[in-house]
């Protein structure tokens, strides 16, 4: 079924029976259909269960303050990937793959603490140089008057080359980091990027063993300042087991990446529909302070995140039952018209524009978020200071998926 | 009511009024207080609103609650004297008190 988002299709959603609400529709995402769902929900039906969908029964939650309440309340609403995780496809039991994020206190907080430290605002502060020197020369390589695609030669070649900084990964082998992420977060099948679940499991071993070497290296080698090193050599890291030392590198390369990589396409496709914004930017470069995080809440590059209630709870006046799968859809959150004046629209100068749910709160709020602020300024610093003139052409291709909301392609030119 | 000082990492100082009852978090955003980003809005969830509570002031503010020790554990150059300020209450008490901000909110 192909979902588009008009107005005719808009009246089919608020006209379906509330119980057939299922916004966890991958193909709804693809279509970036999934909006009037969501504005019916918050309307009428903020709490929702929908009992009935290709991810079996599960609660939307879909309002600001909901959604606090669940993310800061860890006691009650597990991470746990024995339970199923932190997505709204359960993780597979024949490939577990353990990392921090899919954790509950008090392991979680042990490992986080580890790299915590590597996007500190100090350490930042010495990478800084670095990603703008790349980002200048990737934006400077660009073609002039001739059509191109921003997300493969701009939003992925910026955040892997990031990546391979921070990994100090051998960089003429760097876009095996994007496609290991892209592996890791995708669902085998015929037609997609991998074929079978053996292919894939079979691709993030290899992922696993070409780390090991590094981690062989730099474990023989005096400490340095990158990611491998630093868990090479850290107190409470150096002894993990290959799963977790794999499973923490996966939840490092798609942190580092795909969120990144979509918020930087997603600022030029918002600018593109309120043009009138970046004008105002580009007026007053000083407004990337709010135009950042405001990027950040528009794009929402993670659309979801998922927990499992370990008790009866009740919430926004619904009964959740322990065992219950419960999502967090942060992408409707964002656009709670309760919380956020005209939420639709991106705002290059809201009064707070930090207050979104992008990055989540809590004990797993986000841990990259300052790295990911500052990529997505430098990139912007340097394009207002270019004055470069990029036209979107057309409509980008969007993920089949109800966690990464983000784009395969946006064809775009720079003018002049 | 009560006059609070922010000091930020590189010196400059920030006087503000803050009113009884609001916390010390509000106080800076309210005033555009650099260093202080207080992203949860006073949840005590994000801890970008760490600050170091100036000794003589540690009695008055009072101590930690847990889920504040938690969010601050994850912070970076957090000290014995940190606190997340949007867990600290205004109150006549607090008039003068000075707190410092960190190089930057993580």
């Amino acid at each position: 079924m192909n979902h588009v988002s008009t107005l005719s299709d808009r009246h089919a959603v608020w006209s379906l029976p509330l119980d057939q609400v299922n916004p966890a529709q991958p193909q709804l995402f693809k279509d970036d259909a999934q909006w009037s769902y969501f504005e019916r929900l918050r309307a009428e039906d903020p709490v929702h269960y929908t009992a009935d969908s290709e991810f079996g029964p599960y609660w939307s939650v879909t309002k600001y303050k909901d959604i606090m309440a669940v993310d800061t309340n860890h006691k009650v609403f597990s991470s746990l990937s024995t339970l199923g995780g932190i997505s709204i496809r359960d993780q597979r039991a024949d490939f577990p793959l353990p990392m921090f994020i899919a954790m509950d206190p008090p392991i979680h907080d042990a490992q986080r603490k580890v790299v915590s430290p590597i996007v500190a605002p100090g350490n930042l502060a010495i990478l800084e140089h670095t990603i703008r020197e790349r980002a200048i020369a990737i934006l400077d390589s660009l073609p002039r008057g001739e059509a191109f695609d921003w997300v493969d030669r701009v939003s992925i070649e910026l955040t892997t080359q990031m990546l391979a900084t921070l990994f100090d990964f051998p960089f003429q082998d760097r876009r095996k980091l994007t496609r290991w992420s892209d592996v890791a977060t995708t669902v085998a099948g015929p037609g997609g990027l991998v074929e079978t679940e053996e292919q894939r499991q079979a691709e993030l071993r290899e992922c696993a063993a070409y780390f090991m070497g590094l981690w062989n290296q730099r474990v023989n080698a005096p400490p340095q300042g990158d990611l491998v090193s630093m868990l090479a050599h850290g107190e409470s890291t150096r002894n993990m087991t290959p799963q977790e030392f794999l499973g923490n590198l996966i939840l490092l390369i798609v942190g580092g990446n795909d969120t990144t990589r979509n918020s930087l396409t997603g600022g030029l496709y918002a600018f593109s529909k309120f043009p009138e914004q970046y004008q105002k930017l580009r007026a007053n470069p000083a407004l990337l302070d709010s135009t950042i995080p405001e990027i950040i809440r528009w794009q929402t590059p993670l659309a979801h995140m998922r927990r499992t209630a370990l008790s009866d709870i009740e919430l926004g006046g619904k009964p959740i039952k322990a065992g219950d799968k419960v999502i967090m859809w942060y992408v409707s959150g964002n656009r709670d018209e309760e919380m956020i004046e005209n939420p639709n629209e991106l705002v290059v100068d809201r009064a707070r524009p930090r207050q979104h749910l992008s990055f989540g709160f809590g004990v797993h709020r986000c841990v990259g978020n300052r790295l990911a602020e500052m990529q997505l300024r430098i990139v912007w610093e340097e394009i207002l200071k270019r004055d470069l003139d990029i036209e979107v052409l057309g409509e980008p291709e969007r993920v089949l998926s109800t966690f990464i909301k983000g784009y395969i392609n946006l064809p775009v030119r720079i003018r002049g | 009511m009560a006059k609070i000082t922010f000091i930020e990492h590189n010196g400059t100082s920030h006087v503000v009024e803050a009113e009884n009852g609001m916390s010390v978090m509000r106080a800076a955003v309210d005033n555009n207080v650099p260093g202080i980003d207080g992203d949860c809005g006073g949840e005590c969830a994000c801890a970008t609103c760490h600050v170091y509570v100036e000794p003589e002031w540690q009695a008055a503010t009072g101590a930690r609650t847990e889920t504040e020790e938690t969010m601050l554990s994850f912070a970076a150059a957090t000290q014995d004297n940190s606190r997340l300020c949007c867990q600290i209450t205004v109150s006549d008490a607090l008039d003068g008190l000075v707190v410092r901000t960190p190089d930057g909110q993580h």
